[in-house]
């Protein structure tokens, strides 16, 4: 895209192993602001644990990541700043209200605002439903109020894992709308996802495939 | 630094909105007391009643300890709050003041009634209060080293049980020893210098063990 300027975000010959065995070798990846990168792959193919690599929460056996630049391992506190990760598990705490969950997640990270975070819950169309216990909503609304936390703080890229998963249709646009939004402010979207999810061009694609190092399923 | 206020205060709406964890570990901690007044005796009981109430505070405050960390770990807060701003030691240190506030206080609370119901000596009220003011948060420090140590694993909370209470018993032993005023002041001490200690070390160690099973 933008020829010549290094890279915002990259990966280089990134390995991961789990469980004693290797997940995937060679994985690399540069990101340029505004970029959404897609990964695809068969189920155990390690979206997840590239994404948790990406995170800065899991080490790569192999290989470097770089921000500008620079080393993530370098500083990972400022990396995990810089970064929205919403994962299989949404993080919201049953008890609380949907609104109060939104709010203690976006002034742990801050700069937190209530407007912020009450336009947030609307986007994802929570409004009417913010003073509700999340044990209350159901598995879709709850998907919908992770993802309203990328909106109620500000951060450079979004790590989603399966964010559709439980989304209706006007979920799903409302994913997509952030996601373009996002992008269109210089933001980097990196997206593991088998329900296919809009995104305007360009999109830049990592196919992970089934590892060689498997032992195989079926005895010989 | 507000942003440790605010783990705080959502750690404490969540104690505050299960009150029944709380008054389920308050009516361990009383019925425990309770089986030992039935099982020595009016006779003897007077004498044993600041290490009735200790042991029985002990298991009880094992009860509370499953949920410092078991929900979050189960709803993916966890993964957030390990990549939060908040270094995830103070997050540690602020789960433990909310959790000693929801348990050690209530026990501290209930501790001078049945102390009352357990014929313990006038003399030792207030050396039992000082023992357990400064005994129940190194118990939540502790537990919630254990419990981070036993996250994910299959009967954590036995585990937890297994894992710590072994190492509570020199607060036990100093606990119970202040509870007599012929020893004066140096068990208090004591037990101050391992409050101090454990606040030192603890929130380290439980965060090292939260990072490794975060994943």
């Amino acid at each position: 895209m933008t020829a010549g300027a290094p890279p915002l975000f990259s990966g280089e010959d990134i390995a991961c192993q789990r469980g004693g065995h290797e997940l995937f070798r060679g994985v690399g990846f540069a990101l340029w602001p505004g970029d959404a990168l897609l990964l695809t792959g068969p189920n155990g193919s390690g979206k997840t644990s590239l994404l948790q690599v990406m995170a800065g929460l899991r080490p790569p056996s192999a290989g470097r990541l770089d921000w500008h630049g620079r080393d993530i391992r370098e500083d990972l506190a400022a990396h995990a700043g810089r970064l929205h990760h919403v994962g299989h598990r949404t993080g919201s705490r049953a008890i609380l209200t949907a609104e109060e969950d939104l709010l203690f997640w976006s002034r742990v990270r801050g700069p937190a605002s209530r407007q912020r975070c009450l336009l947030a819950l609307a986007r994802f169309d929570l409004l009417r439903l913010k003073d509700l216990p999340v044990q209350a909503l159901s598995s879709g609304q709850q998907r919908r109020l992770a993802l309203a936390r990328l909106l109620a703080t500000p951060a450079d890229i979004w790590l989603l894992d399966e964010p559709a998963v439980g989304l209706d249709r006007s979920g799903l646009a409302s994913l997509e709308a952030a996601v373009a939004r996002h992008r269109g402010s210089g933001g980097i979207a990196v997206i593991a996802s088998h329900t296919p999810v809009e995104l305007a061009e360009p999109v830049r694609g990592l196919a992970l495939e089934q590892s060689g190092e498997r032992v195989p399923e079926h005895g010989s | 630094m507000t942003r440790f206020f605010v783990i705080i205060l959502r750690e404490l709406r969540i104690g505050l909105r299960h009150l029944s964890d709380i008054s389920a570990v308050l009516a361990f901690f009383a019925l425990v007391a309770t089986l030992f007044a039935f099982g020595v005796g009016p006779l003897a009981l007077g004498d044993l009643a600041g290490g009735v109430l200790w042991t029985a505070a002990l298991l009880a405050a094992m009860l509370s300890l499953d949920r410092l960390f078991q929900p979050d770990h189960d709803d993916g807060g966890l993964v957030l709050l390990v990549l939060s701003p908040v270094p995830l030691e103070l997050v540690v240190l602020a789960k433990v003041i909310a959790h000693w506030l929801t348990a050690g206080v209530p026990i501290l609370v209930l501790a001078p009634l049945l102390g009352f119901a357990l014929q313990l000596p006038e003399g030792s009220l207030s050396g039992l209060l000082t023992g357990m003011a400064l005994g129940t948060p190194i118990l939540s420090l502790l537990g919630a080293l254990g419990a981070a140590l036993v996250l994910g694993a299959r009967r954590a909370g036995v585990l937890t049980a297994l894992l710590i209470l072994p190492l509570v018993i020199p607060v036990l032993i100093f606990g119970v020893a202040a509870t007599d005023p012929a020893n004066g002041a140096a068990p208090v001490l004591f037990l101050a210098a391992m409050l101090l200690g454990a606040l030192a070390l603890c929130p380290w160690a439980t965060a090292a063990a939260l990072r490794q099973s975060v994943l």
